[in-house]
């Protein structure tokens, strides 16, 4: 006995270490551990055709392009039925064939980082388009110069205001337009009618006076996502060129707590706050869906969304009902003030410059913005198509198509083309949903508050 | 294998062996283990050094393709980790106290639950496979499901907790937010608890099971009730197991990810940001891999500080005892 007394004891020390080691490794291995354990996984299809990574040719005869495609239809399934009859034509055309992978868009930007770090990535994907200059600093991404733009069909086809989110000003972008999105307004046709109301609103005061007249104890004039991070910083953005704000100046340096930015923030979280329009609850809404189906529902009358007349028919809306407008405007524009009333919003195609197959990539990348692609897969999607020859198609000479093509021409901005865009997208966007949080709780958020968060968010920006 | 196992067997049986071979047979256990630990080495300890190399550069996303020539940072990254007066090191502080408050609890409940539960189950009695069956379930589930099925069920307009709390039952006239707020912060120990406390319970029947019968009859013979028995035989009984157990479980705790990640999603409230979470914060979500990697760094010298500490406390006791 005596002599294993001791032993069990020594195991247990080294038992012991090694569960520190192991854990507080699970600790530093967050760092790392993506770019082991996703990477590998994500890429082997794209490794698939051993003869024809040597050498592709034009005719790529056994060539397989793997494309991570994002979320844009009603589920990733969805996505797969709308996309797959496209790829089947663009394989016989050329002889490539296309793995695809469907990504939501909770996983993309982190499995695009492990790609990049990995060096073992999709050919083709799909990116968020303010993700753009992010990206380009990366240097993943294949340059589209002009000769490359030459390849696949010219700069020219692209609707100018969608090009603009494709990269920092100056540079070659690393990416082209493939939908284009833009926020509006919508509203509930049937309870504007029911409360009176003939007009969508144009300024804010019309907005929170209508929002006030519907809003009842079991209604909601308005609803909002306000614990997604995306959707935050984007009506913040939108908030803040009204206001005369930016939040990075033209050199690129950050300038996240002036008061411009303060009084954009304000009246968003105030919506809540004090104009009292906007369930507390919607506090916890973060996956993207939750406030479109309270408006699809009828539970409120309004909502700041991009397209979605297709998903608000599947989420059974009467199509009758759906109204939609441009963003209200400030009563009065302030000093400096902008109309801008939406972002330039949409998705982007890059491809990877570890891709093995460049010239079928970007074979891959001139069929999807072709005319004939762009008119069938916007017109599913419900967005926009970001070449102008596609716009002849009558599915987009709607109203709806029309007032968004509109926003797009006249009235949207792109997000701050800068290295430290998605940075600035996660600190502005939890900032703001912590203040939601806040304000849901009871709790009052004031300039002071907004101003010290905002200052705290922009401490936390590496330079 | 069978044959050498018979081979082996009868001349170590019969015959006592001489010095030379009992310390061959002391070894044997130590090179069993000897490709379990190499592998550890390779699969735990070259990460954790790349890690702590990644601490000491400006890891940001110009490098990610080639993080080799990433700048070096120095201590740069620590000493912003560790400013408490900057708004970086300041959430750190506050989120590694909110780590350390929801630790204590979550250790102190499971512990406590696993412990009612195995001397409640430690008599036979008609039924108690199936409570244990049942007791074990939260383990068992997948961390995913069990944890988004809370999620809704914390919900504030649709979640079943206030429909009972609420609806049913009357108790407040506002309906209470679990998901965000302070409230959040208890939301994520219970659902902790609930999840880690059948571990304590399986960890302590098993230590139950090797404790003799005749010791409770003795002591039940010199008039010990059923608290005293507990008081004086099963936890001192228990005392090995019960030192593993804590330390894993605070460590297993103090490291949470899974359940606020599936629970609040990518950026949980303040009032309960554990600091896994946070990690993954600062490096993931804001691109900032070198900052990431000192906090982690940090985090490692604080749970081994703990870890060996509490070994030499616990094992003076041992000894004493």
């Amino acid at each position: 006995m005596h002599r294993f007394s001791l032993g069990p004891r020594k195991l247990l020390g080294l038992f012991m270490t090694a569960a520190v080691i192991a854990t507080a490794c699970g600790g530093a291995a967050t760092t790392t551990a993506p770019v082991t354990t996703t990477a590998p996984v994500a890429s082997a299809p794209a490794v698939s055709a051993p003869a024809a990574s040597a050498a592709p040719t034009a005719a790529g005869a056994e060539t397989t392009l793997t494309y991570w495609a994002s979320n844009q239809g009603t589920s990733l399934e969805n996505d797969k039925q709308v996309l797959t009859p496209e790829l089947d034509k663009f394989t016989q055309q050329t002889g490539i064939k296309v793995n695809l992978e469907v990504v939501p868009w909770s996983d993309l930007l982190n499995r695009i980082l492990a790609a990049t770090t990995s060096g073992q990535g999709p050919d083709v994907l799909n990116i968020g388009n303010t993700w753009s200059a992010s990206l380009q600093a990366t240097g993943a991404f294949t340059q589209f110069d002009d000769a490359t733009m030459n390849q696949i069909g010219g700069k020219d086809r692209f609707l100018a205001g969608s090009l603009s989110a494709t990269g920092a000003a100056g540079k070659p972008p690393t990416a082209v337009p493939l939908y284009s999105l833009a926020y509006g307004l919508y509203y509930n046709k049937a309870q504007f009618a029911a409360a009176g109301i003939t007009q969508p609103p144009t300024t804010w005061g019309e907005f929170v006076a209508d929002a006030k007249k519907l809003t009842t104890p079991q209604h909601w004039g308005l609803s909002l996502e306000c614990g997604s991070i995306s959707e935050n910083v984007h009506s913040a953005f939108t908030l803040s060129q009204q206001q005369g704000g930016a939040f990075f100046d033209d050199s690129g340096k950050p300038t996240f707590n002036t008061p411009q930015n303060i009084a954009a923030i304000k009246q968003y979280i105030d919506f809540m706050q004090s104009d009292k329009i906007v369930n507390p609850s919607d506090a916890e809404y973060s996956n993207g869906t939750e406030a479109l189906s309270d408006f699809a529902k009828g539970k409120s009358s309004m909502m700041i969304w991009q397209a979605a007349s297709g998903s608000l028919a599947q989420l059974g809306m009467n199509a009758a009902d759906i109204g939609v407008a441009a963003l209200p405007l400030p009563d009065q524009m302030p000093a400096g003030g902008k109309k801008v009333t939406s972002m330039v919003a949409g998705i982007n195609l890059a491809v990877f410059n570890s891709s093995k197959n460049k010239d079928a990539a970007l074979q891959f990348v001139k069929f999807m913005t072709s005319t004939p692609e762009q008119e069938i897969l916007n017109k599913t999607y419900g967005s926009l198509p970001s070449v102008s020859e596609a716009y002849s198609d009558p599915a987009f000479q709607t109203p709806a198509v029309q007032l968004f093509k509109n926003i797009l021409a006249t009235s949207a901005a792109p997000l701050p083309a800068v290295a430290q865009e998605s940075q600035f997208e996660t600190l502005i966007g939890t900032a703001m949903k912590n203040m939601f949080a806040e304000a849901a709780t009871g709790k009052v958020v004031d300039d002071s508050e907004i101003s010290s968060q905002l200052a705290a968010a922009q401490q936390q920006l590496t330079p | 294998m069978v044959d050498t196992v018979q081979l082996g067997r009868p001349p170590l049986e019969t015959a006592p062996p001489p010095r030379k071979r009992r310390r061959r047979r002391e070894l044997l256990p130590y090179l069993l283990l000897l490709p379990a630990l190499v592998l550890e080495l390779l699969i735990h300890i070259i990460p954790m050094l790349v890690g702590v190399g990644i601490s000491f550069l400006r890891l940001t996303q110009f490098y990610l393709r080639n993080w080799s020539a990433a700048p070096a940072a120095g201590f740069d990254n620590y000493r912003l980790a560790l400013d408490f007066n900057q708004a970086a090191g300041e959430a750190l502080l506050h989120s590694f106290l909110v780590t350390l408050g929801f630790t204590v609890l979550v250790l102190g409940f499971s512990w406590m639950f696993g412990l009612a539960a195995a001397v409640f189950t430690q008599r036979s009695f008609r039924g108690r496979g199936l409570i244990r069956t049942v007791f074990l379930i939260p383990y068992a589930l997948p961390v995913f499901a069990s944890v988004i099925m809370w999620s809704f069920m914390f919900q504030r307009d649709t979640g079943i907790v206030n429909h009972v709390l609420i609806d049913q039952l009357h108790l407040a006239d506002q309906r209470p937010f679990w998901l965000i707020g302070q409230n959040s912060f208890y939301s994520l120990v219970i659902v902790e608890v609930w999840r880690s406390w059948p571990f304590a319970f399986l960890m302590l029947t098993a230590g139950m099971q090797s404790i003799p019968q005749d010791l409770y009859e003795a002591a039940a013979m010199d008039g010990a009730g059923v608290f005293a028995q507990i008081r004086w035989v099963t936890m001192p009984m228990l005392k090995s197991v019960n030192r593993v157990l804590l330390i894993v479980l605070f460590l297993w705790t103090f490291l949470e990810f899974t359940v606020p990640y599936v629970l609040f999603g990518k950026s949980a409230p303040e009032q309960a940001d554990l600091i896994s979470m946070h990690i993954y914060q600062n490096s993931f979500v804001t691109w900032n891999f070198g900052t990431g990697s000192a906090m982690s760094v940090l985090l490692l010298i604080f749970l081994l500080v703990v870890t060996v500490g509490y070994l030499a406390v616990s094992s003076r006791g041992s000894d004493n005892a």
